[in-house]
């Protein structure tokens, strides 16, 4: 598909980062404000997808960007398993939070929370932008 | 005790691993999925004949008496479920290591097929009835893709059929989960249980149960709501069938509809009337449906509806005897189910078609896949010795026992028709001359070969799961869950 | 009355995917009949003059709404986004191999 007039294209360069910005701000602060991981990782998969309609696919690399989110995907989930199963390498419950819960209402506290916040973060992010680029790049077969 | 969330992390950790290692090395698929389904067999079998456990996910225990965190609850109903989970996924995947040659992409099928067997594991574990969902969601989510895995044509409009009507008894489902949590105001099901005991029965729960019978009878392929299951289960390639109709309908549908039935809300007489009707209905539209038709999948899938109709009849009939032939006939239907879906794709890997009118004399040329079907067919028409026999003699005393000739009646003409069926089965496809030319056609190699074989020999044997002592092990605990349905909820919110 | 209004919008999904023909509104319907089913979740958690249930600073002592099922609301919408994705999909798919969105005209498997 193609891509859109130079007025988008700037804009969209100077404006992605700050949507990106936002979606990380929204995935730290899950366990303090609304949102969390789901929410922050559908505005991240926001920042690329505004990138990609603007420039089109024939600029961008799609085999490239297809297999970079499928990547974030398998690592985001892999980092959620890693933190689920710590209970269970410790000792103790599956799920446990066990990593110190400092004082209550500052950014780093209450244990494993913000960091499964990360993790479901990348990998929402990663797996809407892959499910974009391979509905937006589909060919059709041409049949006579 | 810790094995508990093993079931659920450790497909979902080889399903998350596989799309990276799958890009790098070629072989790393296939290993790693056996393994894992290796390790899963193994972990069952270590459970059996183990006590109720309640595992606390995440340390919340009950404060006050009322339990606020998720709850996993392994009983005897559940342990007998994961054996046959296990049990048929670890064939199936050794089945499938030459099967899915033919297709595109053997990473992304064990990336779903594991993440389908993690769902239905977590399906049979749950204590809660919100997780319940969430996993029943999963692995329905993995079976509608599956379904759709070669991409002709015909598989993708099967996919559609069945991801539309399975997404409106999800709906369902989520309804009366939602209405269920409005009157009762936990999610817990011991808990639940509990608090409908004590208020008793009206008009919400009767409408709740209703709700529960639409969506989950939906997912079991029972008469009324079966429409998806001849389109898909032909439609998607032979190990994934298997599992389909040999495992899924029995754990998202039969387990979940009786779990909730028996254990929360508690059968009443109406109940298993209209459970008993549907079953009947099932039995003889399924094999008579089955009759007409040419196309070896469809008609096998046609027979699973009428097999569900037994496996309802037994459990609905809610007396002891009942509950064990019904029990014992789900584990039948896995087992023999699965080796004639096997079976057919070892006919369409030979031959190359499905038709029954174009085979003929194959049982020469393939010897093993021949004899197998034949002690399939001879178990799944109830001819003794084999292990279909003693589960329908068991539904078919327990409908006398009660008193209600007619269901039994029917259970024996039944019978008698799925025998016919399976004749004719056997006459075109195995016997009689062949209508194409197999001169070249050769047996299928080991690796497809040697989980028939298994599968034929526990046919046979499966018998012996009613000898007193092997039955306390396996399937005594199971009924003894569903005979006290509303004992669930001291045992639980005891320990 | 806000429960029957979310159940008429349940029913007005589920008439989208009975009648409709086009597979797009199926996959439109499908998709109201889940979000009234969220819907009605999240309201049945209402308490009398309550707030959002995030505790800050200063907020100790209110009464909160039940925070349950607007969890549990949050885990379904991503199953219903994942369902969604998958449908329009196979609907693509289908687009491609039979030239049609009709339901009337994909028959293909019959019997």
């Amino acid at each position: 598909m193609k891509g859109m007039t130079i007025i988008v294209k700037t804009i969209a360069r100077l404006i992605s980062g700050l949507i990106l910005l936002f979606g990380i701000y929204i995935v730290l602060h899950g366990h303090l404000t609304p949102g969390g991981g789901f929410a922050g990782g559908v505005i991240i998969a926001g920042c690329f997808i505004f990138l990609f309609l603007a420039y089109g696919s024939e600029e961008t690399k799609n085999e490239v960007s297809k297999w970079r989110a499928s990547l974030c995907e398998s690592f985001g989930l892999l980092l959620f398993w890693y933190l689920a199963m710590l209970g269970i390498f410790a000792g103790t419950q599956f799920f446990l939070n066990i990593i110190n819960k400092g004082n209550p209402f500052h950014l780093f506290s209450a244990g494993i929370i913000p960091l499964c916040n990360i993790g479901i973060g990348i990998e929402v992010g990663g797996g809407l932008f892959a499910i974009f680029i391979i509905l937006a790049t589909l060919k059709m077969e041409e049949k006579k | 005790m810790q094995n508990i969330p093993l079931f659920v992390t450790i497909p979902l950790c080889a399903a998350f691993l596989m799309p990276i290692l799958g890009r790098f090395f070629k072989n790393i698929p296939d290993i790693l999925a056996n393994s894992t389904n290796l390790i899963l067999f193994f972990l069952s079998l270590v459970n059996i004949g183990l006590p109720l456990t309640v595992y606390k996910v995440g340390g919340w225990g009950a404060i006050g008496g009322i339990p606020i965190g998720i709850y996993m609850v392994l009983d005897g109903f559940s342990i007998l479920m994961l054996l046959i989970i296990n049990l048929i996924a670890f064939l199936v995947t050794i089945y499938s290591v030459k099967y899915m040659e033919k297709f595109t992409d053997k990473t992304k099928f064990y990336t779903l097929f594991l993440l389908m067997i993690a769902g239905m594991n977590g399906v049979v574990l749950s204590g809660d009835m919100f997780n319940l969902f969430i996993f029943l969601e999963i692995a329905s989510i993995a079976s509608y893709t599956l379904v759709a895995f070669g991409t002709e044509a015909e598989e993708l409009e099967a996919a559609f059929k069945y991801q539309v009507m399975g997404s409106v008894a999800s709906g369902m489902i989520l309804l009366g989960i939602a209405i269920l949590y409005s009157y009762v105001g936990t999610l817990n099901m011991a808990d639940a249980a509990r608090i409908i005991a004590i208020s008793g029965s009206n008009k919400l729960i009767l409408f709740v149960s209703s709700l529960f019978l639409m969506g989950f009878g939906l997912k079991a392929a029972i008469m009324p709501f079966h429409a998806w299951l001849p389109d898909a289960h032909p439609s998607a390639p032979a190990p994934i069938s298997a599992i389909l109709s040999g495992v899924l309908i029995k754990v998202i549908g039969v387990y979940a509809l009786v779990r909730i039935l028996f254990n929360i809300i508690g059968l009443t007489v109406t109940f298993s009337y209209i459970l008993m009707i549907l079953a009947a209905i099932s039995m003889i539209a399924g094999v008579l449906l089955a009759l007409g038709q040419w196309d070896l999948k469809r008609l096998l899938a046609y027979c699973s509806i009428s097999q569900i109709g037994y496996i309802i009849l037994g459990i609905g009939l809610g007396t002891p005897l009942g509950i064990l032939g019904g029990l014992f006939h789900l584990f039948n239907h896995s087992v023999f189910k699965s080796l004639l879906f096997l079976n057919s794709g070892s006919i369409d890997y030979s031959v190359g078609t499905r038709d029954l009118q174009k085979m003929g004399g194959l049982s020469e040329k393939m010897p093993i896949t021949g004899n197998t079907s034949l002690i399939a067919s001879m178990s799944i028409a109830g001819i003794p010795p084999f292990s279909g026999f003693w589960s329908k003699l068991i539904i078919i005393l327990a409908c006398i026992q009660t008193r209600h000739f007619i269901f039994a009646f029917i259970a024996v003409l039944d019978s008698i028709l799925t025998l016919v069926l399976f004749l004719k089965v056997q006459r075109y496809a195995f016997w009689g001359k062949p209508m194409i030319n197999i001169d070249k056609i050769k047996e299928v190699p080991k690796f497809m070969s040697i989980p028939m074989i298994i599968l034929a020999v526990l046919c046979c044997v499966m018998g012996l799961l009613l000898l007193p002592q092997v039955r306390l092990l396996v399937l005594d605990p199971a009924v003894e869950v569903l005979k006290n349905g509303l004992e669930y909820s001291k045992l639980v919110l005891g320990g | 009355m806000i429960y029957l209004l979310s159940i008429l919008l349940f029913a007005i999904g589920l008439y989208g995917v009975l009648v409709k023909r086009n597979l797009i509104k199926i996959i439109i319907g499908l998709s109201i009949m889940e979000y009234a089913t969220f819907l009605f979740f999240a309201l049945v958690g209402y308490k009398k003059e309550g707030v959002a249930p995030i505790i800050s600073k200063g907020f100790e002592e209110v009464v909160f709404v039940d925070p349950l099922p607007q969890a549990l609301v949050l885990t379904g919408i991503v199953i219903g986004l994942s369902t969604t994705a998958l449908l329009v999909s196979i609907a693509v798919r289908i687009y491609e191999k039979y030239k049609t969105f009709d339901i009337r005209k994909i028959k293909k498997l019959k019997g």
